[in-house]
């Protein structure tokens, strides 16, 4: 890696091998004990050990690294070094044994499709490279891939910085969703997939923590396969790379949480991998991609259920929560179960999100915001006073909160985050704290302030992006015509209401006006009448909570969701202004390497030429940043439109057979009433 | 006017007669009211304004040689309608309520002519040489002779208060006193909270209209998700467009037979009231002249023994007037009212037929949009 920082093109890993092979000290011993040939049979004794091994020590020592992510990079190089020769070794021999190669380092993400490659090399003709070749490029790997192999995915995800993880991914990945297909394999890897999981999952009761993360990438990963693996094996490979990333870099998110910044290192490069991969191949023209987006779109259709219901008053005075009921009814193998509950309290939603969003707002993904904090609604409540506004009040949020879990859950990507099954699955969550500061205002203003940064920056970036450019054009509008047509949807609401009080009073009047009759039947159809326009209230009023939870909401909701939008543009804005600073400051090291030339000063131009090197190699890391939060954002919003229509037909939809019911319900009145009036003597 | 002529028959048909047409000029609204003659097909047509209406109905109430004049309930003429005033909208409609509504004034002159249709089918009023000429003579009927009648109700208002709760000699009239100040009453709040909800109807119907309207406004054909976003808010703006239409016709439904029946019904209660306090008043006269018969020497006896018989005789067939104005009245009531309740009850139902009807063909149509 640290050659890494020399080239400036994605490095090739060969050449990192020697490097690798030839370092061997401390770690070895550490790492013997989690040797891949163990993997297997690992046993519950052996788990404790690897886990502190790996999990705590890599970290403390990687995490320097990683955010001076080049800076020193011989560190990174040496610690994984050690494990390489025993890998080599036992890799060696597997490799003749292919149902042994492939089930071991099944549990291991990257690493079955790379041994995949040589595996299947000697049968398919279409393989351009030598197998000896590619043989030896998996076994040097997996001198890297141990480690992961021994439950630190992360560690091995640390060390590669973004270089390094292209390679990993791309190149191997390239190669390997290519090929299975004419190779005509891609039964026996799907049956290895499953009989490991078998293997695996027996594990998972014995063993705790890390386990955990195994079982669960075991069955993700034949989850997410055969469903895909007919049709394009391309998207199965990358979702399940993503999948088990995600995973294990949380996991270690969750073991350090002190370590903010390491974290989001951490979570981004992996997350945004398959993205950053299909963009940065140029072999692929950018409308495939794109068409790839939607493919890979359509494709996860998922069956997940969540309602939120029950909402219930815990505790008394002002201490008092609404706590409401989280049910999830699912096919999805990623769950532990077909249907479960929860409860959680509102500012559990607020904590998802804010966890949601600190992991993922930088990629670019939009983060469905969770509807506010309502310290007039929720005090009413508090208090317990019975009235309908505070019913209507907890009824609102109680839908809000619904729709915020399915718009969550229906974001491909948030629905693999580890927070997000936590909060559906897990029984007792840590309790959310700080989420006051997003409450209400706080979170207006945070919104706002995100706005403002947006049209600031706007003016210094000049947009290349033709479809960025008029996107962000469009969102503004929109959120604006969606603000006006809110405001009109309230008045109708609030007409609605008025004309079903009106009604009410109405009909009332009409009741006193048949009691005082004196022809008696004319004095029932008056009666009769009222009890009409009683119904005919009740229709209004109905529909007044139709127009209000089907429109109103629903606006609001996506004025909220635009907000997101723009917070993402903006993430796309910062990254590009990372970008450039550091281009900026890369000329300007490269002056100062000029004066220094000139200057003919020697001892401070080896300094110099490092500086630059490694500004380089940051220019090239952001703009590659830009370049996948770029595709992310897009890739988003394009999924964000579509949902839009769809949301806004399916709530259309709804609208009509609320008005239709309601307009029914109003013929079978009339024509009750008709015979009435007709029987007035 | 005249006694001799009083005895022949109006010589239009009562049912034919309308208000065809309107003409505003500054303040004044000129009708057009056409009849078609009893002898022949023959049709006539006159202009009159608001000042020949009240002309008109004093003339009725000022009528001479008509026994027991003071039982009638006189059809109630709509109030003046002032249509340049500036605070049209709040002043009017406490004055006119309902009538105020409408296009063009429909309403108002729909109010009208079935004034003049009740004066033209009363038993006794219809043979007023008034309404002959009202209805016939070109020439607008002589201003100069709209004198004030005998019931002003301004000076009624006051002497009402006192009167009103005099006690009644007769059970019947009692009762009907009873019955007709709680109804009136009653008519009125319902009348008022009718009108409330047909304007809440139109407001809901303007809402309606400006949210389809900015519906259009988010049609962006940029790229394929956003037409088919355009697409849907479209299909949402026809879908408004219609729920306004439905609130206009359910609006103008309680407007036209409900609301004009309501109206009616609680100004007619008014005129009955009217009639009602007239009887009084010949009752509070009638007992007056009694006391003092008894307390008047007896020189002056006969004089006013003769007098309270006259009174007394006018007061008896004040009443027997009256009872027969109110047996008729309640009939022709119940039998209006149900008609417009009918009416009404049948108007609702074809519009929410309608309704319901394209409501399912939108819905039909959004789903076929869905599966697009």
């Amino acid at each position: 890696m640290a050659a890494s920082s020399e080239r400036s093109p994605p490095p090739f890993p060969d050449s990192e091998e020697p490097e690798l092979l030839e370092d061997s000290d401390e770690g070895a011993d550490a790492f013997t004990g989690t040797s891949i040939s163990e993997m297997d049979s690992l046993s519950p004794d052996t788990t404790g050990p690897p886990k502190d091994i790996f999990n705590e020590p890599p970290e403390d020592i990687f995490s320097d690294p990683l955010s001076e992510i080049n800076s020193e990079p011989q560190k990174n190089v040496k610690i994984p070094s050690p494990g390489s020769d025993e890998a080599v070794d036992l890799f060696s021999d597997p490799l003749d044994d292919e149902a042994d190669v492939i089930s071991s380092p099944e549990v291991q993400n990257p690493v079955p499709d790379l041994l995949k490659e040589p595996v299947e090399a000697p049968k398919s003709d279409v393989i351009s490279e030598p197998p000896s070749d590619l043989s030896s490029k998996p076994v040097h790997k997996n001198a890297f891939d141990p480690p992961k192999g021994a439950k630190t995915a992360v560690s091995a995800e640390l060390f590669d910085d973004d270089d390094e993880e292209e390679d990993l991914f791309n190149e191997p990945l390239k190669g390997v969703t290519k090929k299975p297909q004419p190779s005509a394999v891609s039964g026996p890897p799907v049956n290895v997939f499953t009989e490991v999981k078998s293997e695996v999952k027996v594990k998972p009761q014995v063993k705790d923590d890390p386990t955990d993360l195994f079982a669960e990438e075991a069955v993700t990963a034949p989850a997410t396969k055969p469903s895909v693996s007919s049709s394009s094996r391309t998207n199965g490979v990358h979702s399940e790379e993503q999948d088990i990333f995600s995973e294990a870099t949380v996991e270690l998110s969750l073991d350090s949480p002190r370590n903010d910044r390491k974290k989001k290192d951490a979570v981004k490069p992996s997350v945004s991998a398959p993205a950053a991969s299909v963009a940065s191949s140029s072999s692929k023209p950018p409308s495939k991609t794109l068409e790839e987006l939607e493919e890979e779109e359509s494709e996860d259709k998922f069956d997940l259920n969540i309602s939120v219901t029950n909402p219930e008053k815990v505790g008394d005075g002002m201490n008092a929560y609404m706590a409401y009921k989280v049910s999830t009814q699912t096919s999805l193998t990623m769950f532990r179960s077909k249907t479960f509950t929860v409860r959680r309290r509102f500012s559990d939603f607020l904590g998802l999100y804010e966890k949601l969003s600190e992991k993922h707002s930088q990629n670019g993904y939009i983060i469905p915001p969770p509807p506010e904090k309502s310290i007039l609604g929720m005090t009413k409540v508090k208090v317990g006073k019975e009235d309908p506004s505070s019913a209507e009040f907890v009824e609102r949020r109680r839908a809000a909160l619904e729709r915020y879990l399915q718009r969550v859950v229906s974001h491909p990507s948030l629905l693999q985050d580890p927070d997000v099954r936590e909060f559906l699955e897990k029984e007792e969550l840590p309790r959310a704290v700080g989420t006051q500061a997003l409450s209400g205002a706080g979170f207006l203003k945070m919104l706002n302030k995100a706005t403002d940064a947006v049209s600031k920056m706007t003016i210094k970036m000049n947009e290349q992006d033709v479809w960025f450019d008029e996107k962000i054009q469009d969102v503004e509008n929109e959120e604006q015509q969606l603000r006006k047509l809110h405001v009109m949807v309230e008045s109708l609401v609030n007409h609605r209401k008025e004309l079903s009080g009106n009604t009410a009073v109405f009909a009332k009047s009409v009741a006193m006006l048949g009691s005082s009759e004196d022809n008696t039947a004319l004095s029932r159809a008056l009666s009769q009448l009222a009890e009409v326009e009683d119904r005919i209230e009740q229709l209004h009023q109905d529909q007044a909570a139709n127009d209000f939870f089907t429109f109103s909401e629903l606006l609001a909701d996506y004025i909220r969701l635009l907000g997101a939008v723009r917070g993402c543009f903006d993430q796309r804005m910062k990254a590009w202004q990372r970008w450039q600073d550091a281009e900026n400051m890369l000329q300007k090291k490269r002056e100062a390497e000029a004066k220094l030339l000139w200057a003919n000063k020697p001892d401070k131009l080896q300094q110099a030429k490092d500086e630059i090197t490694e500004w380089e190699a940051k220019v090239t890391q952001f703009e590659r940043d830009f370049e996948r939060i770029s595709a992310t954002v897009q890739k988003d919003v394009i999924r964000f439109d579509k949902e839009k229509a769809r949301d806004f037909k399916r709530q259309i939809i709804k609208y009509l057979e609320s008005l239709l019911h309601s307009q029914q319900q109003l013929i079978k009145y009339w024509e009750a009433f008709l015979p009435e009036a007709k029987a007035i003597a | 006017m005249e006694g001799s002529s009083a005895e022949a028959a109006l010589s239009v048909s009562a049912n034919s007669i309308r208000i065809t047409d309107l003409t505003q000029d500054g303040d004044v609204l000129t009708f057009a009211i056409t009849s078609q003659k009893l002898n022949g097909s023959a049709g006539v047509c006159v202009f009159r304004t608001y000042e020949d209406f009240d002309w008109l109905q004093q003339s009725l109430f000022s009528q001479e040689n008509v026994p027991g004049l003071q039982g009638i309930i006189f059809p109630p003429l709509p109030p003046k309608a002032l249509p340049t005033q500036v605070n049209m909208q709040t002043k009017a409609f406490k004055q006119l309520g309902f009538l105020a509504l409408g296009q063009g004034w429909q309403s108002y002159c729909k109010a009208l002519e079935f004034y003049l249709q009740q004066v033209a089918t009363h038993p006794t009023l219809c043979k007023c040489k008034a309404l002959e000429s009202f209805l016939i003579n070109t020439e607008s009927p002589g201003k100069q002779r709209g004198r004030k009648g005998i019931f002003n109700r301004l000076s009624q208002a006051v002497e009402e208060m006192r009167k009103e709760s005099h006690k009644d000699v007769d059970n019947f009239f009692q009762n009907e006193r009873n019955r007709n100040t709680s109804i009136a009453a009653l008519s009125k709040v319902a009348t008022e909270k009718l009108l409330d909800v047909v304007m809440t109807e139109q407001k809901l119907a303007l809402a309606c209209g400006h949210f389809s309207t900015s519906l259009h406004l988010c049609v962006n054909q940029d790229d394929a998700d956003a037409v088919a976003f355009s697409k849907v808010c479209l299909k949402l703006s026809d879908i408004i467009e219609a729920v306004k239409q439905n609130y206009e016709k359910v609006a103008s439904n309680n407007l036209t037979t409900l609301g004009l029946g309501l109206d009616l019904e609680s100004r007619y209660q008014e005129a009955e009231k009217e009639m009602l306090f007239r009887r009084t008043c010949k009752l509070v006269e009638l007992e007056t002249v009694k006391k003092s018969t008894e307390k008047a020497k007896a020189n002056k006896r006969e004089v006013m023994e003769a007098f309270q018989k006259a009174v007394e005789k006018e007061f008896n067939l004040i009443s027997s007037v009256a009872k027969q104005e109110i047996e008729h009245f309640h009939s022709s009531r119940v039998n209006v009212l149900k008609n417009l309740l009918i009416d009404w009850c049948e108007q609702q139902l074809n519009t929410a037929k309608e309704c319901a009807e394209l409501y399912s063909q939108y819905l039909e149509a959004c789903r076929n949009m869905y599966s697009e």
